[in-house]
């Protein structure tokens, strides 16, 4: 059997292989040895070794916008999460038109980041003038609960569809069981429910963590970094760099940022697995 | 039996609460959406930021003129055709080319299967402006920069969370149908097209799923990769409203959300079941 | 037949490759061809329509891609990498040249550098032509002069910036009874607009005090003007027809249409936005006035000059090149070109064969020169990069919101310029 497939693996491997290498490896590969050059188009290469990397950290607006992200990660990925448990848990109660709202709630997800971006700054702008606030694109703080409450638009309702399918696969007979041993609905939510879906629960808090740790298309169109850059993400300011500042040394000083996000993400992957994986043995 | 009674009545009265409460909550949650149709049917003065929650009525009302101009304007005919080139080949060719390297992944068991399978897992985790600029070089130097041939970019791209997930499910296929198909005299293509691919359909959807959502919304790598002398996908489209011919139509802007809006939203609500569905499959595989 | 399963197999992999990289080639025409990346984006539509007319008249290809407002430069780098590169693009004067010398072909005896009607507008990299500035444009303040009539003022009234401040002040006062919503249209902040402000307005006071130190660039500017420079953004922010609150997110268009419907006396923008102006007002209806700076009003003219150098990429095919210089050339000194660009894009070129424009604000332009006054220079081209340009427009953003403070302009303004001007060195 595996010898017979094996001989068809023009068929079935290379396709993907010489796409994947074209479309990633390659590209890869490239951008590493690119992270340690000078250039403006690849008319002219230089090597100048770690000087980029040195040039990466001494830049204000980079570490800046690196404790951005982390803390429109952390705070998106926390309340994204708990709005759509909850959600989920009043929808599994049975209550009328449950259909209909989830159906309205993930609506959102299907939307892209551009248009969503444009749409909540005419919405939010529209908002804070009525009550006398200043614009979006003139505070950092709007501009960072701004992009919270667009994420969570977006991703509440697809959470929620999966917080959903997990607390129905509780057994009804383990919560009865419960109860009739006297535990209040607090205890059957702390002891009995949230251990069960547990599994969602590393799913959801990956895909929050890993979509707004990445955010791009919505920061660029919400709030296109505005006041002064504070409201720019990294993976914007990458963009930025490469793209929007003209002159030689700044494509290799990008490259090198994308190369620091790259180990950050890898990073942070890391130690959500390690997480996934001590979880998964409890549950 | 009284207590019952009361405790069920309880139990009604909250249940209607949480009905109402959550009626509410889907009001305000469509309401952006509202709002776009509304300022779409607006002159341009009446959208600016003080008045873009009034409706479009009396000296407002524009008629459809947004959708006229930002049509025929911004080519957006062209931009929706070129999008939906994009989308479908680019989902068809992951699917198919994906679907094939997961069993192989899955049936060989060689170092070369294992390398592409971490090496698949690995690209997962690497942000798209780590390759931006030599993918949208590569992808010039080879031609891949029109919609008819972008699609190699996207499976290349993309094919890391597709095989992760066709694997995730094949892994779980007993083995012993295979061989019995095998016995029967079938090759391996066709035990793949007749056997394994309807068994793997849940998974085929969550993919087509999330594949769509990704390549149909994805702004930056077809503005970085196509011949923007020629082409504009949709997102390209809105973003360009911005401050395009030196000013902003916020008008023709509006029309133009709406209209990309609008076709997801109907076949979502055509399809949602399927699409539900998916989501959780894919979430609890993946 | 194993050996077949394996032809097979190998057939159906090639067939998958095939089928997917058969695309339709574009056909492009015998001969060179020209790839025009247009800054301009008010006049995109006049460029497509006369890079059409020379495509049927000569059969060469001519594309015109416009980027959208503010994105010159990532659209200029994102397309210079590309193997169908622009053949033509533009630089906005030295700073700018700076960055993309190496990639300008030497125009030196060229057709178009010999029909110059000066020399100043060659852009010199050491003994090389990098580049040639095609339009010759001025901005000032357009004021609509039946409005200013009924208000009960002439042109006249206004000869500095204390008559200007005074007529204002006097017409947002009288806002309601004059029919307008305010004496300055909207001092719009968003990216469509805000270069009125933090380019073309924060050139007075780089001109003026270059004028003052006698140079023509620094690497360190001091800011002693910038106290004019607040004066009269807080005449245009607080006689204005619109909450100062709101206008971070007024628009390019917003202002336009202000003014347009008579809602605005007084706009601050330039020469080209004749063509979009005259469709409503005609010409004795409209006028330019300098911007009243409060340093030498007696003598101000309107801001005149270049930031449009055309240069052709270096590494483009022969073929490309020469089709390109054909293309600038033919612009430049036929007859159709020349009157495209004095009639739609109401430019007024420096070249030989110009024929005189019906722009009314380019008229007066020469009008205020001939009677005596300075046109103030260009400067910004000295500006040390874009960066500088939007710090600078994020604090007066923030400063006319009232999010911030004068001293964050200023800051912006000296700091920024120093900092970046660092980084170019």
């Amino acid at each position: 059997m595996e010898k017979s497939i094996r001989k068809y693996w023009p068929v079935f491997v290379l396709p993907t292989m010489v796409a994947f290498t074209i479309g990633f490896i390659w590209p890869f590969i490239w951008g590493i040895y690119l992270s340690f050059c000078k250039f403006q188009t690849l008319k002219k290469v230089k090597i100048v070794g770690f000087e980029n990397y040195l040039q990466v950290f001494q830049d204000a607006s980079f570490v800046h916008s690196f404790w951005f992200s982390a803390l429109f990660t952390i705070v998106s990925t926390i309340l994204i999460n708990v709005l759509a448990f909850a959600i989920a848990l009043v929808l599994t109660k049975g209550i009328k038109g449950t259909n209909i709202f989830r159906t309205i709630f993930f609506m959102p997800n299907l939307i892209g980041g551009i248009v969503l971006g444009y749409i909540w700054q005419s919405l939010l702008n529209g908002l804070l003038y009525k009550f006398g606030m200043p614009l979006l694109s003139l505070s950092m703080a709007e501009g960072f609960w701004g992009l919270i409450i667009l994420m969570g638009w977006q991703q509440i309702g697809y959470m929620m569809i999966i917080y959903i399918a997990g607390l129905q696969n509780v057994s009804p007979e383990l919560v009865e069981a419960a109860k009739i041993d006297g535990a209040t609905n607090w205890q059957v939510l702390k002891n009995v429910k949230i251990p069960m879906v547990m599994p969602s629960i590393t799913i959801c808090s990956f895909l929050t963590l890993t979509n707004s740790f990445k955010l791009f298309d919505q920061n660029l169109s919400l709030t296109n970094g505005e006041p002064a850059k504070s409201t720019q993400m990294l993976a914007m300011n990458i963009y930025e760099t490469y793209y929007a500042r003209s002159g030689a040394q700044w494509k290799g000083i990008g490259q090198a940022k994308a190369v620091v996000f790259f180990l950050v993400v890898v990073v942070i992957a890391l130690i959500q697995l390690r997480a996934t994986r001590s979880k998964e043995v409890q549950a | 039996m009284d207590k019952q009674k009361k405790m069920s009545a309880k139990a009604a009265k909250s249940s209607t609460i949480a009905t109402v409460v959550f009626a509410i909550l889907s009001v305000l949650w469509v309401y952006p959406i509202i709002m776009i149709l509304f300022n779409s049917l607006k002159k341009e003065n009446a959208i600016s930021t003080g008045r873009i929650f009034e409706l479009p009525i009396g000296e407002a009302f524009n008629g459809i003129q947004n959708f006229v101009y930002g049509v025929t304007q911004m080519d957006f005919l062209s931009s929706f055709w070129y999008s939906l080139v994009i989308t479908v080949s680019s989902v068809f060719l992951i699917i198919l080319c994906c679907s094939m390297c997961a069993w192989y992944i899955c049936r060989v068991n060689t170092l070369m299967s294992k390398i592409v399978y971490y090496l698949c897992i690995f690209s997962m985790v690497v942000p798209f402006q780590m390759v931006m600029f030599t993918l949208s070089k590569t992808a010039d130097s080879l031609k891949l920069n029109n919609p008819y041939t972008i699609c190699i970019i996207y499976l290349g791209f993309g094919a890391g969370l597709a095989v992760f997930m066709f694997t995730g499910f094949m892994k779980s296929i007993p083995l012993e149908i295979e061989e019995a198909a095998m016995i029967d005299g079938c090759n391996p293509m066709q035990i793949f097209f007749k056997v394994i691919m309807p068994i793997t359909k849940p998974t085929t959807i969550s993919t087509v799923i999330l594949e769509t959502m990704w390549v149909w919304n994805d702004y930056l790598l077809p503005t970085l990769v196509l011949d923007i002398k020629k082409y504009r996908t949709i997102p390209m489209d809105i973003q360009y409203f911005r401050g395009s011919y030196g000013s902003v139509q916020m008008g023709p802007m509006m029309a133009c959300i709406l209209l990309t809006v609008l076709p997801i939203i109907i076949v979502y609500l055509c399809a949602q079941k399927y699409i539900l569905e998916g989501v959780v499959a894919g979430a609890v595989k993946g | 037949m194993k050996n077949f399963k394996k032809l097979t197999a190998m057939a159906v992999s090639a067939a998958m490759i095939a089928s997917v990289a058969a695309v339709p080639m574009t056909v492009s025409a015998e001969g060179g061809k020209v790839y025009y990346l247009n800054f301009k984006p008010e006049a995109d539509e006049a460029w497509q329509k006369l890079a059409k007319s020379y495509t049927e008249q000569t059969g060469v290809e001519v594309t015109v891609v416009t980027a959208a407002s503010g994105q010159y430069e990532t659209t200029l780098q994102a397309e210079m990498g590309k193997s169908d590169a622009p053949t033509l693009f533009q630089v906005n004067g030295p700073v700018g040249l700076q960055n993309w010398a190496d990639y300008c072909y030497d125009l030196t005896d060229s057709d178009i550098v010999n029909n110059l009607t000066s020399d100043a507008f060659a852009l010199k990299n050491g003994d090389e032509i990098a580049g040639v500035g095609y339009v010759i444009e001025s901005y000032g303040i357009i004021a609509n002069v039946a409005l200013l009539e009924k208000a009960g003022y002439t042109l006249d009234s206004i000869k500095s910036f204390d008559d200007l401040k005074k007529v204002a002040d006097d017409i947002q006062a009288r806002a309601d009874e004059l029919g307008v919503k305010g004496a300055f249209a909207s001092t719009g902040m968003d990216g469509s607009s805000d270069w009125r402000f933090k380019t073309h307005l924060a050139n007075l006071p780089v001109y003026y005090e270059y004028k003052a130190d006698g140079i023509d660039n620094t690497d360190a500017i001091k800011g002693d003007y910038l106290d004019n420079y607040k004066a009269v953004f807080d005449l245009y922010i607080t006689d204005s027809t619109c909450d100062p609150a709101e206008l971070a997110a007024k628009t390019g268009d917003d202002a336009r249409n202000e003014f347009l419907n008579g809602e605005a006396v007084f706009y601050q923008n330039g020469s080209w936005e004749y063509s979009s102006l005259s469709e409503k007002f005609g010409d004795d209806e409209i006028a330019m006035i300098p911007i009243y700076f409060g340093v030498d009003d007696a003598n101000q003219g309107l801001c005149t000059g270049t930031e449009n150098y055309w240069c052709v990429n270096v590494d483009a095919d022969d073929e490309d090149i020469q089709a390109t210089l054909d293309f600038m050339n033919w612009c430049i000194s036929s007859e159709e070109g020349t009157k495209a660009m004095a009639n739609d894009m109401g430019f007024t070129i420096p070249f030989k064969n110009a024929q005189e424009s019906p722009n009314v604000f380019v008229k007066q332009d020469t009008a205020y020169t001939e009677s005596g006054l300075t046109p103030v220079s260009w400067n910004f081209t000295t500006m040390p990069s874009e960066e500088w340009k939007n710090g600078l427009g994020s604090a007066l953003t923030a400063y006319a919101a009232g999010t911030g403070d004068w001293d964050g302009v200023v800051s912006a303004f000296v700091d920024g310029w120093a900092s970046e001007a660092a980084l170019n060195g």
